[in-house]
């Protein structure tokens, strides 16, 4: 069994007006609520108009997670930016595809990548 | 009917213990030599039921959920089991995207998930005496030959163990 199985760590860093949120950990109702509340407070604070979730370190979501990134996609949009995932895993690609969720939140397969395609927007807006 | 294997498992409804309760289903599927996955698809709906009972049976108070795990053959078969408030309108809960709590951010999926990563879900509820959740799913055996094993057999591999 995964050490701390239910314990989840969360970095956010500021980097060219994106939030970069990196979560370390499972993805359910249990944890869903920690994220939303360090994130939202985050985003709050700061002057960022987009967000970029880093899901390397996510080995399990359930539809918790899909609640999460819509609850924040909402409030993004808000200010008139956008929400991406970068470096999801295989299984978690199944339900996200299920949930719709790729027709508003865009994945891609690397922070990098993520990150230009932010720009991108920034650049056109 | 007697099953290959059973467990059963009873836990305070309580959000943390939806690790608990996945990774006990996938310990118990593990034993069928499942590929990932079926793991995953097993972990992931588990997960929906559980979260359910916790927050929608129990409606975040104290309570007990009851979890059996049941093998036959390649099948597994998992009862979510709660004593709490149960569903009045089953269709209109089965009905992806709607949420009775959106004030808790759910999306409304997790019966989709359900029927989506098992092969079979049947949900029994009463107003007042609580839900069952069955699921069944055939598990795909990582360790079953593929044609591709067998000519690797056949042209003088390891054979049968």
């Amino acid at each position: 069994m995964e050490n701390g199985a239910n314990a989840v760590d969360v970095m956010i860093l500021e980097r060219n007006k994106n939030l970069i949120v990196k979560i370390m950990g499972d993805i359910d109702q249990h944890n869903a609520e920690e994220i939303r509340e360090k994130v939202d407070k985050a985003f709050e604070r700061s002057r960022c108009g987009h967000m970029i979730f880093d899901f390397s370190g996510v080995a399990f979501m359930d539809s918790s997670g899909i609640g999460l990134l819509i609850g924040r996609y909402k409030n993004v949009r808000s200010r008139g930016g956008t929400v991406a995932i970068a470096n999801m895993n295989h299984d978690l690609g199944r339900i996200y595809n299920i949930s719709g969720l790729k027709k508003i939140i865009g994945s891609f397969d690397s922070l990098d990548q993520a990150e230009k395609q932010a720009e991108n927007r920034r650049a056109r807006a | 009917m007697i099953y290959d294997n059973e467990v059963s498992i009873s836990m305070s409804a309580r959000s943390q213990n939806e690790a608990f309760a996945r990774m006990a289903a996938a310990a118990f599927a593990a034993s069928l030599d499942p590929l990932l996955g079926d793991l995953t698809d097993i972990k992931t709906a588990v997960s929906e039921a559980v979260t359910n009972a916790i927050i929608h049976g129990y409606e975040n108070k104290d309570g007990l959920v009851f979890i059996t795990l049941r093998s036959y053959g390649a099948e597994i078969i998992i009862t979510v089991t709660d004593e709490g408030v149960g569903i009045e309108d089953l269709e209109q809960a089965m009905t992806p995207l709607y949420t009775s709590k959106p004030e808790l951010e759910r999306s409304g999926m997790g019966f989709t998930i359900m029927e989506t990563f098992m092969d079979h879900v049947q949900v029994t509820s009463a107003p007042g005496r609580g839900t069952t959740v069955e699921m069944r799913k055939t598990i795909a055996r990582q360790g079953r030959k593929s044609d591709f094993d067998c000519l690797f057999t056949g042209l003088g591999g390891a054979g049968e163990r």
